[in-house]
């Protein structure tokens, strides 16, 4: 891999036995990620793109294919891949009864910092992200857009290579949506950070993404800036990716009624 | 090693601290034994239970043990909570060892599970029990390797489980039939010889001969060491399973 590469996967694939037999989540993906840039996973609901992530992440392991992480063999050295990450899930991962800033001290001793040097941690954490005043508060107690500043900030407790985000606005209202753009946008600029977020939103996917991969059914379907997409699947530049995205998969990436933004 | 001994103790201090915020926590767990204790155990006392000592010293082991086997049982039902809320891959995605975060937790439930068995204890000292101190000790320990083994194993079902449906069937199957062929509330050896023969095939049995033993002082009975080497597998197996399901989730 070179070392303008942040993540390159071959053949990547996950298959779940359930009660009605097998299921192909994910077949046979193969993924180049430059350093430093923010990739958008869009594809409609059951694409595949969590489980993707989980891949990706090493909170589940591949049942075929390879893959190197900031560096690390994904299946030989999950360590060395878990000390270069940061995960946000779609869910989120705070306790809604412990307090911000217990939160953000307890990541940062998961990530091995000790007891005052973590404290330190937090604070600075909590500055970057404009958590000061939240502090003390219940994590069950924040809105949905300080919820997810909360998580972005436990998943850069330990400055990542590599920042992943599942659905990172789902559920957030407009004005939250647009902060959060802004908020990866300068995690980006700040610390030249590779970001690897999924999305069903084509107006996210749009304004956010340097390059984005469409996935449906488990594997990648096009592959492009969204100015390339919008010119090789709608017929031009000024399509818009609705257009693209139809044109490539068939249908709209979700129900209309649950994404009111979307282009 | 002082990663593994860091990582448990950050572990076991975060759910400890959950358990100090939650009063029910504390408290519930030890409600059923101590019922047993003051409406069952008077009941006991004129009664022939066969073996040595008082019918305190045969039932107080029992009821220590119940404690542990009800509450670690349903200890991963936490688990399944906070799998919804993200916690737990949250915390498996950082680099702290796999096996701390199931030992913090197990540590977490058996503390509190033997302080709750220290309260039974007095209370039952209150109503009557007369038992040597290293024996009531050996008690806790014994309590407390049981709770252990258990909450491991709860965590595991939990890891694999996708829902709390799909979770408390499963764990009443177990315990019912485990509180029932194990002399839990009265000895075996009051027991017709087919039932006796099948309560051999539950472990649980082996360690409450032998919490009986330690309770009337037979520090040398075969029993006890039937029962410390049960406890010491039981707990190997346990962990063993525990830890591989934080290491790969299946869900
Ligand atoms: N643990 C699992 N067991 C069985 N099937 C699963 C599991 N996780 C995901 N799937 C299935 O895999 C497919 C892809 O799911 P997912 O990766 O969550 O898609 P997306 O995030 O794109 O919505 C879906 O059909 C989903 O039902
Ligand atoms: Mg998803």
């Amino acid at each position: 891999m070179d070392s303008s590469e942040s993540i390159r996967t071959s053949g990547l694939s996950r298959t779940f036995a359930t009660p009605r037999g097998p299921v192909e989540a994910v077949r046979g993906v193969d993924l180049t990620v430059r350093r430093g840039e923010i990739l958008g996973l869009l594809g409609p609901n059951g694409a595949g793109k969590t489980t993707t992530l989980r891949m990706l992440t090493t909170l589940l392991a591949p049942t075929g294919g390879t893959a190197t992480v900031a560096g690390h063999d994904l299946a030989r050295d999950p360590a060395g891949v878990r000390r270069r990450i940061g995960y946000v899930a779609q869910s989120g991962g705070v306790d809604p009864a412990v307090s911000v800033r217990e939160e953000l001290v307890t990541q940062g001793r998961l990530y091995g910092l000790r007891g005052p040097r973590a404290e330190e941690r937090a604070e600075e954490l909590a500055r970057e992200l404009g958590l000061t005043e939240l502090m003390e508060r219940p994590c069950g107690a924040l809105s949905g857009g300080q919820r997810r500043r909360l998580d972005i900030a436990m998943a850069l407790t330990h400055r990542p290579e590599v920042l992943f985000l599942d659905e990172p606005t789902t559920g957030l209202d407009p004005g939250s949506r647009a902060d959060l753009w802004d908020l990866v946008r300068r995690v980006r600029a700040e610390w030249g950070t590779t970001v690897v977020l999924t999305t069903h939103y084509l107006d996210e996917a749009d304004a956010l993404a340097d390059r984005l991969v469409v996935v449906d059914r488990g594997t990648v379907v096009a592959e492009g800036t969204p100015t390339e997409l919008k010119t090789r699947h709608a017929g031009s530049p000024d399509a818009t990716l609705q257009d693209a995205f139809l044109a490539v998969t068939g249908r709209g990436p979700a129900p209309r009624d649950t994404t009111p933004v979307a282009v | 090693m002082r990663t593994l001994l860091s990582d448990t103790a950050l572990v076991f201090g975060r759910y400890a601290r959950q358990t100090l915020r939650s009063k029910a926590a504390m408290t519930f767990g030890a409600l059923m034994p101590a019922l047993y204790l003051v409406l069952y155990g008077p009941l006991l006392t004129d009664v022939p239970l066969g073996g040595a000592g008082s019918s305190w010293q045969v039932l107080v082991p029992g009821l220590l043990l119940q404690l542990a086997l009800f509450g670690a049982s349903f200890a991963g039902m936490g688990l399944i909570i906070e799998k919804q809320h993200g916690i737990v891959d949250r915390m498996r995605v950082t680099p702290v060892s796999r096996l701390a975060l199931l030992l913090g937790r197990v540590l977490r439930d058996a503390a509190l599970l033997t302080l709750q068995a220290g309260v039974i204890v007095l209370v039952a000292v209150a109503m009557g029990l007369r038992a040597p101190l290293p024996g009531i000790l050996l008690g806790f320990a014994f309590t407390a390797a049981l709770a252990l083994s258990l909450a491991a194993l709860s965590y595991a079902l939990a890891m694999k489980a996708a829902a709390p449906m799909a979770f408390a069937p499963v764990v009443n199957g177990f315990t019912m039939p485990a509180m029932l062929l194990s002399g839990l509330l009265l000895p075996m050896s009051l027991a017709p010889g087919w039932l006796d023969v099948l309560s051999h095939v539950m472990p649980l049995r082996y360690l409450v001969d032998a919490v009986r033993a330690a309770f009337v002082g037979h520090y040398s009975d075969p029993a006890l060491i039937r029962g410390a080497l049960t406890a010491l597998a039981l707990m190997a197996v346990s962990v063993t399973a525990g830890t591989r399901y934080f290491r790969r989730a299946g869900a």
